[in-house]
């Protein structure tokens, strides 16, 4: 007999699990739950850091562990454990029944048993033996901050590398039954300069989902370029004045801006809040017409890609805003159990102890017609934001975001390099002001943490010109 | 498994892989939180999670470390050999030991422990909760953000060279962030949280007062003209911006070349002779206290700021040794060990002739800004050039009357803000990060859009 014909009282990850979780699925049901879910995950993690010239830190780290989500009409209970045995899935469905107050077992709803498996695993089991070893990623990440050596005004250099892979089994009461293994690969630069009283700061992040040679085929010279020059171009500037004027933000990473000032009240859960000023605006324009938005999980090898959303449901490409009218809302079960917006594959967790929530991956301002100097000419009095820090919005729907990399616009030009400034803002009356696209989108990763844990997201934009926003400085 | 058994199986399975030198840190928590909306449950929550770091060292004495949720024989058995593998990485240009100190009696209060209320409970108390604060106000619409926890752990740190450590404790916690709307006004939202060794402790009416009263008052509010404005920092504000900029004693901060401060920084004259701050992580009105640190080091009450002159950094193991002194008890435990201070305490010194003790954020009649909380400081700060731009909920107080600020930011320097600090109010406050009085700065940007 195959070992994974073997009936087994415990999760084995590679293996056949269908009569377990259906046990324990059923047992939810039987005590009267309307729906039960399993998200199940095994995780093998690494990260290395090298500062200046040694590599000082190297962080293995592995575990596993199980979310259990029942729901009863539209409560939710989440439990979740380390004990993947099935006294421990049972005891964890029970304490979510009980904590719902569920007694009355008698109205059952029907399950049919799991469906045929989806099984997303096949093309990726090899993976964590295709990654670079700690050796080469050591090796790699010495010879990119030997890079960042471009002076003596460089005062600190650090390299970091973490690999997350993340084996996940997922099972419900619908005949959901899937299988996937997420690989999530990141590097970053950092440098600091200092010159006498003068101080800056330079960092670039990337990412991939899916590519275990990614990181091999990372350019660390181009990067360590781009992080030195924007340290140097900072290093003298000047605090930006405040106050309200016109700005050019940058591409990719520049979409941070929509996915703070918009794309979090696009979520069904502020919907559920009642947190979103637009939860009554579908169809009706919400942005200047030349913004097309649109949130997928499908790009090849981007940071917010999945094969399938953490609630076993394959990704959608979303157009959330089509040339500034709303479309959709991001959605996950939860989100369609409560507002009524269907799901967009979109259920997304940190990890087996969140459960999931309506959570951005890919999202984007598609291009428009304009070049970047189209954008910059079009301006005689502003600020141009190259590279930004992060942000958050708030719940009234206020958002800020910091500039990392400022120039001063004057008379349609680029001119001094500024520091300080932060763009603050409220979504709802700056997306009318997104006036100008250009033609040159490109996306950047970063994380985004909300509701459901840390989340792997890619932001983008081309160029985009606002015509006011208040801008925070000296 | 209880930690004792852990530590012996570590200790058979380290033997068994032929590694002599190890240490491992753990915590074992069950945690159950609830959330409603509008009388209803919205979710419960439940965990219970362990989670186990494990470092050895090498016959080169470099370190290795491994963290891992799997604390079955096998799983710590995978841990050690998979960090003892990461011991060939180990940093060779700043060795790790053992604290000095972690065999050291703790003096330490007796650590509280409440037992669970249950999810009913909490369930029961987070409605009422809910209902009162939206009854407190006719213009408090919902309570969008709110919820209810309790939680119970443990934590052990243990040693090859017999230390042994351990504590348990329990802890609540109590949110509610209220949303206000009035006809042709924008919404407005603001919040409180408390803290208790259980639930039963957490003064739950204070929190709906205080989240009621809070938002009421931005409901009038106005935008601000941008320009500079003598400042007072709510204690919680103040608290925010000090640890935000914390570094400045943190000498593992110096080292990677990351403070503001250098080795050579103890004595610098930072702000007025009138301030304060000390690091106690065991203050009785610390929840949150631990008795030790990762590295088994014994927490305690260290002075940071004497008189306005930086008198201790904190320290971990290695740090500590480079400057030539012992550990303070701020470490974490990690591959390369983090340093963060626990619970700051700001405080009026006894040089306080210089304070304009006039300025009295509830009864001075002139003109400034109170900054009530500032948010975004992920965002806003850049702790290694001392410069922060941070949006803020506040209030503008002029001729006698005080309206709420729409949106705007603060931004400056910290070192101009510690010496530009004019007021120490004498009340101190306990807040959820430390205890702090009021504190005024001069002339400190604001940008608004009026």
């Amino acid at each position: 007999m195959l070992s994974s014909q073997i009936k087994s009282n415990e999760i084995v990850f590679g293996s056949c699990n269908k009569d377990l979780l259906e046990e324990i699925i059923f047992y939810g049901i039987g005590l009267g739950a309307d729906f039960v879910e399993i998200f199940i995950e095994n995780t093998d993690n690494s990260s290395v850091l090298a500062e200046e010239d040694f590599i000082t830190s190297v962080s293995p780290s592995f575990g596993r562990g199980a979310g259990i989500r029942i729901f009863k009409e539209k409560k939710d209970g989440f439990v979740s454990t380390n004990d993947l045995t099935k006294h421990g899935l049972m005891r964890s469905v029970s304490q979510a029944i009980e904590m719902l107050d569920i007694t009355d077992n008698k109205k059952r709803e029907v399950f049919n048993g799991l469906n045929k498996h989806r099984d997303y695993c096949l093309s990726k089991k090899n993976w964590i033996d295709e990654v670079p070893s700690i050796h080469e990623i050591s090796e790699k990440l010495l010879v990119s901050t030997k890079s960042l050596k471009k002076n003596n005004k460089i005062i600190t250099r650090k390299g970091s590398y973490s690999r997350n892979l993340q084996e996940v089994i997922i099972a419900s009461s619908d005949g959901t039954y899937v299988s996937d293994i997420r690989l999530h690969q990141t590097v970053g630069l950092n440098v600091i300069a200092s010159d006498a009283q003068y101080r800056s700061s330079g960092s670039r992040r990337f990412g991939s989902s899916g590519m275990p040679n990614e990181f091999r085929l990372w350019d660390h010279e181009t990067a360590a370029n781009d992080v030195f020059e924007s340290s140097m171009n900072m290093l003298y500037a000047d605090y930006v004045d405040a106050g309200q004027m016109p700005v050019v933000l940058a591409n990719k990473f520049g979409g941070v801006i929509f996915h703070e000032a918009c794309g979090h009240l696009l979520e069904t859960t502020q919907i559920e809040r009642g947190t979103t000023p637009f939860e009554n605006k579908l169809n009706e324009k919400i942005a200047h017409e030349s913004v097309t938005a649109i949130d997928e999980g499908i790009s090849e090898g981007s940071f917010g890609s999945l094969s399938v959303d953490d609630e076993g449901m394959e990704p959608e490409k979303s157009v959330l805003i089509k040339d500034g009218i709303l479309k959709k809302f991001i959605s996950d079960r939860a989100g369609e159990l409560r507002t009524g917006h269907k799901r967009t594959g979109s259920g997304r967790r940190q990890n087996y102890s969140f459960a999931a929530a309506s959570r951005m991956r890919n999202t984007y301002i598609a291009k428009g017609d304009y070049s970047k100097e189209d954008l910059i000419n079009s301006i005689s009095d502003g600020l141009y934001c190259k590279s930004m820090g992060g942000g958050s919005v708030g719940a009234t729907g206020q958002f800020n975001f910091a500039v990392e990399e400022g120039y001063l616009i004057k008379n349609g030009k680029l001119t001094n390099p500024v520091k300080g400034a932060t763009l603050i803002g409220e979504a709802k009356e700056v997306m009318p002001k997104i006036s100008m696209c250009g033609n040159d989108l490109e996306l950047a990763p970063g994380f985004c943490g909300s509701i459901s844990g840390s989340v792997n997201v890619t932001v983008g934009q081309p160029h985009i010109k606002v015509d006011s926003i208040t801008v925070g400085g000296r | 498994m209880n930690s004792r058994e852990i530590t012996t199986q570590i200790s058979e399975a380290a033997n068994s892989l032929n590694l002599k030198k190890w240490d491992y840190g753990a915590s074992f928590s069950n945690d159950y939180s609830v959330q409603v909306d509008k009388g209803e449950a919205k979710q419960l929550k439940a965990s219970q999670k362990q989670i186990l770091t494990i470092r050895v060292w090498n016959k080169s004495n470099l370190v290795g470390i491994t963290t891992t949720s799997d604390i079955s024989e096998s799983g710590i058995k995978k841990a050690l050999k998979q960090a003892n593998i990461a011991s060939d990485f180990g940093n060779k240009n700043e060795s790790t030991e053992f604290s000095p100190l972690a065999k050291d009696s703790i003096k330490v209060k007796e650590v509280k422990k409440r037992s669970p209320v249950g999810i009913k409970k909490l369930l029961t108390l987070l409605r009422e909760a809910e209902v009162k604060l939206i009854e407190s106000h006719e213009s408090i619409k919902s309570v969008p953000y709110n919820g209810l926890s309790e939680s119970f752990f443990e934590r052990v740190y243990a040693n090859s060279d017999g230390a042994f450590r351990c504590y348990s404790k329990s802890q609540a916690a109590l949110y509610l962030y209220a949303r206000a709307e009035e006809k042709n006004n924008k919404p407005r939202s603001s919040g409180s949280v408390k803290l208790g060794y259980g639930v039963d402790d957490i003064d739950i009416e204070s929190c709906i007062r205080e989240a009621s009263n809070k938002t009421i008052s931005h409901l009038n509010y106005s935008s601000i003209k941008t320009d500079k404005y003598l400042i007072c920092f709510s204690p919680e504000s103040f608290l925010t911006i000090i640890n935000a900029f914390s570094s400045m004693f943190n000498a593992r901060s110096i080292i990677d070349g990351v403070s503001l401060s250098n080795k050579n920084s103890i004595g610098e004259k930072l702000s007025t002779e009138a301030l304060n701050i000390y690091d106690d992580g065991l203050h009785e009105k610390n929840i949150s206290s631990s008795p030790f640190d990762g590295e088994g080091t014994p927490t305690k009450r260290l002075c940071l700021i004497n008189r306005g002159r930086i008198e201790n950094f904190i320290h971990s193991e290695s740090t500590a040794r480079i400057f030539k002194t012992t550990p303070t008890g701020h470490a974490g435990l990690g591959s390369k060990v983090s340093v963060s201070p626990d619970w700051i305490v700001v405080e009026k010194s006894d040089e306080n002739f210089d304070l304009k003790t006039s300025l009295d954020h509830s009864a001075y009649k002139g003109e400034f800004v109170y900054i009530e909380e500032l948010n975004a400081i992920h965002a806003g700060v850049r702790a290694s050039q001392g410069s922060f731009s941070l949006p803020f909920d506040g209030l503008l107080y002029k001729n006698g009357k005080k309206i709420s600020i729409e949106s705007a930011t603060v931004a400056g320097d910290i070192k101009y803000l510690l010496k530009n600090i004019v007021n120490i109010e004498s009340n101190q406050k306990v807040t959820t990060s430390g205890i702090s009085p009021h504190i005024w700065v001069d002339e400190l940007s604001i940008t608004g859009d009026a």
